[in-house]
């Protein structure tokens, strides 16, 4: 009787909270972690490194599309990420370079490191970055531009895989010895430094670096819904089905090429948003985060979040980078070891990540509490082959 | 820029060039050969690969130093067992990593990706904490230092000289071994059908940890070798990985053929590039140009008719 | 570990005869002494360290980092600053530069450390120093750099690119009879700032001397370079009178022994360079590199009580296999300076030690006689030349007659 009554009104709701069907639960606890209790527990200067690991998985939501959903390994992620940092550094360091800050140079009116090498005029490339709205919609722009340019060839050529794994992996090499290569106009191993203000708004203030996290926090948000849509949609049902079988979705009559670009680039926008996030919480911008090592930095992010889930993805970066802060301040020699036996661990324990210890694990145990229906047992993660 | 020059040395010039050009293919090769023979073998992708290499230049420096301070009498002909013990070493380590990881994670190729890195960061932070964080040095013995010159303008390095050997010697070892012993015949029939060599009586466990670890022992020999030309140091193997692994892509995944031929396309490339340009520039214009020959040939240039 | 500290106390008070008399902390209240905040205690005071500890940069830090921990040992063991003993705190910067700004932050606003002992690269410097000038904190830089920097919360322990450059091209000028130059750098500020100051050196101050000096190349190569054939062939076909070279890192090590097995060894030519110490060589192995150059301001064979006593230190401390070269002296030279200014500052304040390290002097300093400049945040000090030696030491073979003025903004050669 008791049970009954219990179950009929309260047990709907928790049902559907507990399902897996509905994503409410996850953004809502999401949410009172990201907009009240880390900005109440923490100092500002936690909350400002908090608000560069978001920045991460900004990168790491892009990766659990691209990845997980439609089983596309990139090793390049830091190249899309280190485009929209550059370009809002660009930005930031044009506001900071105005005549009369750099009059000791012998031309006042360029960034210091242009001077420093020899460069008297401002590059033609550069221009664009004098204005904000020019420099936002590059942010958007430019990532998607250059990864539909690097990857229609490869997709529409069916590489996949692990080719396509190590040709990102090369192309952030690549741009690593470009930016490094260049050292007049990128501003070479040192990057772009000393960046001061917004528009007038000095970023560096504590204040600002409050704002700055929510904001950070408003567009992640805004990167997870959008994402989820795109899920939701029959594109995204397309990619899962090709990741599995993608045979049988090209004889079912879908190119596969345009699905693939689409996902890719969408991937390389997300990070390219959270790298310029990135620099206006940090201050500057440097080519080690368009490294081999950033960008598979990345995927751990992302695999100890969950592969297949979006939310989980914050949460890996935002562990992981705790974990990484908190032990290289007492042991960073061990920390290494701890690290690199995350990956073995992850791969060979929990193919799904922390999202799959949730919805094999706890929210079962939850539900058998709650003396709910156990739903079917999730499905095995599809392992994947060449 | 040559107008200021004499023939003769434009032509020396030319052929210490062409050789430079060749002990790139060489190292290139040393590099790849054991990342081929595992993914030929079990489709697995081995990140820690570099760290294997390293593994073979410090067992060599830690015998020079042994040598030197114990038995310098013998400095000149250490190098006959330094090198088999290189072989050992990394045969040995690969053998364990093969039972403990790997071998949980075939036909899963972008898992043993992330597998590999973490044991990659293991082995550097070991290489770190019990051997030192800084660069190791191999005391050579005087014979392979210096350089052979055949006229008074050319330069030959020795130990380019020795590198090409070691590198003929692996390949048509590896050949031969592969085509005409039992061992390699396993091999050879594992990759082609694992489920029926298995039917038919072959060990593949063994035959496969047997594999990873000649992979590893070759890379340790290579590694040995890399001592003449280059730093050893924990993070030293970092430097080769993306190069070893665009050469086998290049290559075709699974083609020794394919292996030596695009590691002599990416030599002569960036010999070519490096002598006109600065090194950087260098190095974007090399890939960006592996880039467009990949999406040419997307297969790369010699893949492997054998599927898998 | 007793005998130890004693033997270390027994050197350090040698170090320090006559420059310091034991201070005690009753005179110096910590109201006084610390009027800003920072973690001075009535009995220690907690300064930071700052280093790549892992990551491809822990080749070169490891010296830093040891230096600075027996420098504060000694000091410790004399009785500390102002009669307090130093605490460390270490942090790791990992070879990664936004780390290295995370952790000075956590440093600074955090741990409130009195000072900041650290970095090593020109990157991981200008990553750090905006978060240096905000919050106000003071670093000890111990690298040899590229100069066009004086800010008020950095004191450049190593000497900026004119002292080691100007010096040793004059040098090579003079004895070698070096008309043609070959400048090779690593590609990033360093050797690229080095590079045009000695460009500018050669073609405009050399050349008015000889109208035969003239730069006949000038090549950078990426930070972990291994294949330096092509380069070595570029070499030979200009046939310069002296290489110039600021290669770091592990490209070092290719860059020596592909030079060696190329036929490029000192019988046929020279080589300046500004990069290499006793550390590298112990990579590179003495035998690649004998008898070229290299312009420092120290190298561990320096013949004087002063540095005999701190070599032995440091090898009691970390191993009779142990090397010091240039840049791990100046890290040494940090805790040192930084006691000295405090206690002539009477007060651990950053305002205070900015304003009080004008003129600061060290006269037992392993290299010689070191003073901060009035105006800059650098030292004088003396360039010295040493010639490679088989065994991965230097035979000093010129000494600058006077202590060279820093000049980290240098007229003339912008």
């Amino acid at each position: 009787m008791t049970t009954n009554s219990l179950k009929q009104p309260g047990g709907g709701l928790l049902d559907r909270l507990f399902s897996g069907r509905s994503s409410i639960l996850s953004y809502t606890v999401l949410a009172i972690i990201l907009f009240l209790v880390l900005p109440n527990l923490l100092s500002a200067f936690r909350l400002n490194m908090a608000g560069k690991y978001l920045c991460y998985a900004f990168a790491c939501i892009g990766l659990v599309l691209c990845w997980g959903h439609a089983g596309i390994l990139s090793l390049g992620q830091g190249l899309f990420f280190g485009i929209g940092g550059y370009s809002m550094a660009m930005f930031l360091k044009l506001e900071a370079s105005d005549p009369e800050s750099t009059s000791i140079q012998s031309t006042p009116g360029i960034p210091d490191f242009m001077d420093w090498n020899q460069v008297t005029e401002l590059p033609w490339f550069w221009y664009p970055y004098k204005s904000f709205p020019l420099t936002v919609a590059l942010i958007l722009t430019l990532p998607v531009i250059i990864s539909c340019i690097l990857c229609f060839f490869y997709f529409k050529g069916r590489v996949t895989g692990v080719v396509f794994a190590i040709i990102t992996q090369s192309m952030v090499a690549c741009s690593w010895y470009f930016i490094v290569g260049n050292q007049g106009y990128f501003g070479g191993i040192n990057g772009i430094t000393d960046l001061k203000t917004l528009n007038g708004w000095d970023i560096r203030t504590e204040s600002a670096q409050k704002i700055l996290y929510f904001v950070t926090c408003i567009c992640l948000f805004g990167c997870l819904f959008l994402s989820k849509w795109v899920l939701s949609t029959r594109l995204g049902r397309v990619l899962a089905a090709q990741r599995d079988k993608e045979e049988r979705v090209r004889f079912s009559g879908y190119n596969l090429t345009s699905f693939r670009v689409f996902i890719f680039a969408f991937a390389a926008l997300l990070a390219s948003i959270g790298g310029a996030l990135f620099t206006l919480q940090v201050g500057f911008m440097s080519p080690n985060l368009i490294g081999v090592v950033p960008s598979i930095d990345l995927i751990i992010y992302t695999a100890v979040g969950g592969r297949l889930c979006t939310v989980g993805a914050v949460y890996g970066a935002l562990l992981i980078n705790t974990a990484k802060t908190m032990f290289s301040e007492a042991y960073p020699t061990v920390w290494v070891f701890i690290y690199g036996a995350l990956f073995i661990l992850i791969v060979l324990a929990l193919p799904k990540g922390l999202a799959g210890v949730w919805t094999d694990h706890v929210r079962l145990w939850i539900r058998s509490l709650l003396k709910l229906d156990s739903p079917a047992k999730p499905k095995k993660i599809k392992s994947q082959t060449t | 820029m040559f107008a200021e020059y004499s023939f003769e040395e434009i032509k020396s010039i030319l052929i210490m060039q062409s050789f430079g050009g060749l002990s790139l293919l060489c190292i290139y090769v040393l590099m790849g050969l054991g990342l081929y023979v595992v993914f030929g073998q079990m489709g697995v992708i081995n990140m820690a690969h570099a760290e294997f290499l390293v593994i073979g230049s410090y067992t060599m420096c830690l015998a020079s130093k042994f040598v030197v301070d114990h038995m310098p009498t013998f400095i000149n002909h250490y190098l006959w067992i330094a090198i088999p013990l290189s072989f050992g070493v990394a045969f040995l380590v690969g053998w364990i990593v093969e039972w403990l990881l790997i071998s949980r994670l075939y036909k899963r190729p972008l898992d043993t990706l992330l597998a590999t890195w973490g044991l990659s960061l293991i082995m550097q932070q070991c290489f770190r904490t019990f051997i030192g964080a800084r660069e190791m040095s191999a005391t050579l013995p005087d014979w392979l230092m210096g350089s052979w010159a055949p006229t008074d303008t050319i330069d030959i390095p020795i130990n380019g000289l020795v590198i090409l050997a070691t590198t003929i010697i692996l390949t048509t070892g590896l050949v031969i071994f592969t085509r005409k012993t039992r061992w390699g015949l396993r091999m050879r029939s594992t990759s082609q059908n694992r489920d029926m060599s298995q039917a038919l009586g072959i060990n593949t466990k063994v035959t496969d940890r047997f594999t990873f670890a000649l992979a590893c022992g070759i890379s340790g020999i290579g590694g040995a070798f890399l001592t003449t030309v280059a730093s050893t140091s924990p993070t030293a193997g970092t430097a080769y990985i993306v190069d070893a692994f665009l050469v086998l892509v290049l290559g075709g995944l699974g083609s020794l053929f394919g292996l030596v031929i695009s590691a002599g396309f990416l030599a002569l490339l960036s010999s070519i590039l490096e002598f006109f340009m600065t090194g950087s520039m260098a190095k974007v214009w090399l890939y960006l140009i592996i880039f467009i020959v990949l999406a040419k040939f997307t297969k790369g240039l010699f893949s492997s008719k054998v599927r898998t | 570990m007793k005998l130890k500290s004693n033997k270390l106390y027994k050197i350090a008070s040698l170090l320090a005869m006559g420059v310091t008399s034991l201070l005690h902390a009753e005179e110096y209240p910590t109201a006084e002494v610390n009027t800003t905040g920072l973690a001075v205690t009535d009995d220690t005071v907690t300064v930071g360290q700052l280093h790549s500890i892992t990551g491809t940069m822990a080749i070169s830090e490891t010296g830093s980092v040891e230096a600075e921990r027996l420098a504060i040992e000694q000091i410790n063991a004399m009785g500390g600053v102002l009669g307090r003993q130093i605490k460390v705190i270490q942090e790791d910067g990992a070879s990664d530069w936004p780390t290295f700004a995370e952790k000075s932050k956590k440093l600074i606003i955090q741990d409130k450390v009195a000072c900041v002992f650290g970095c090593w690269t020109s990157a991981s410097r200008k990553a750090v120093l905006p978060i240096f000038e905000k919050e106000n904190n003071m670093l000890y830089y111990p690298t040899f750099y590229e100069g066009l920097e004086d800010s008020k919360n950095v004191i450049y322990t190593g000497q900026e690119a004119t002292q080691q450059i100007i010096y040793g091209l004059d040098w090579a000028y003079e004895t070698l009879g070096t008309r043609t130059f070959y400048l090779i750098g690593s590609d990033y500020i360093w050797p690229r700032t080095s590079m045009k100051i000695a460009r500018n050196h050669i073609e405009r101050v050399l050349k008015a001397k000889d109208p035969k000096c003239k730069v006949v190349g000038e090549e950078y190569y990426p930070l972990g370079h291994t294949n330096f054939r092509s380069l070595i062939n570029k070499v030979k076909l200009k046939k310069p009178d002296l290489m110039f070279t600021a290669v770091v890192g592990g490209s070092n090590v290719a860059w020596y022994k592909q030079l060696t097995s190329a036929g490029v060894t000192s019988d046929k030519y020279n080589m300046l360079t500004i990069s290499t110490t006793e550390d590298e060589v112990l990579g590179i192995g003495g035998e690649n590199c004998e008898g070229f150059y290299s312009s420092m301001k120290y190298f561990q064979s320096i013949d004087t009580e002063d540095n005999k006593a701190f070599v032995k230190a440091f090898k009691e401390r970390w191993g009779e296999d142990s090397v010091v070269g240039d840049v791990t002296q100046a890290a040494y030279l940090g805790p040192w300076l930084w006691k000295k200014t405090v206690e002539k500052a009477g007060s651990f304040d950053i305002d205070k030690i900015a304003a009080a390290s004008s003129g600061i002097e060290f006269s037992n300093a392993p290299e010689g006689y070191v003073r901060i400049h009035d105006t800059n945040h650098h030292l004088w000090s003396k360039s010295k030349i040493g010639k490679f030696l088989k065994n991965g030491q230097f035979e000093i073979v010129s000494t600058s007659d006077e202590l060279i003025e820093p000049n980290p903004y240098p007229e003339g050669y912008q």
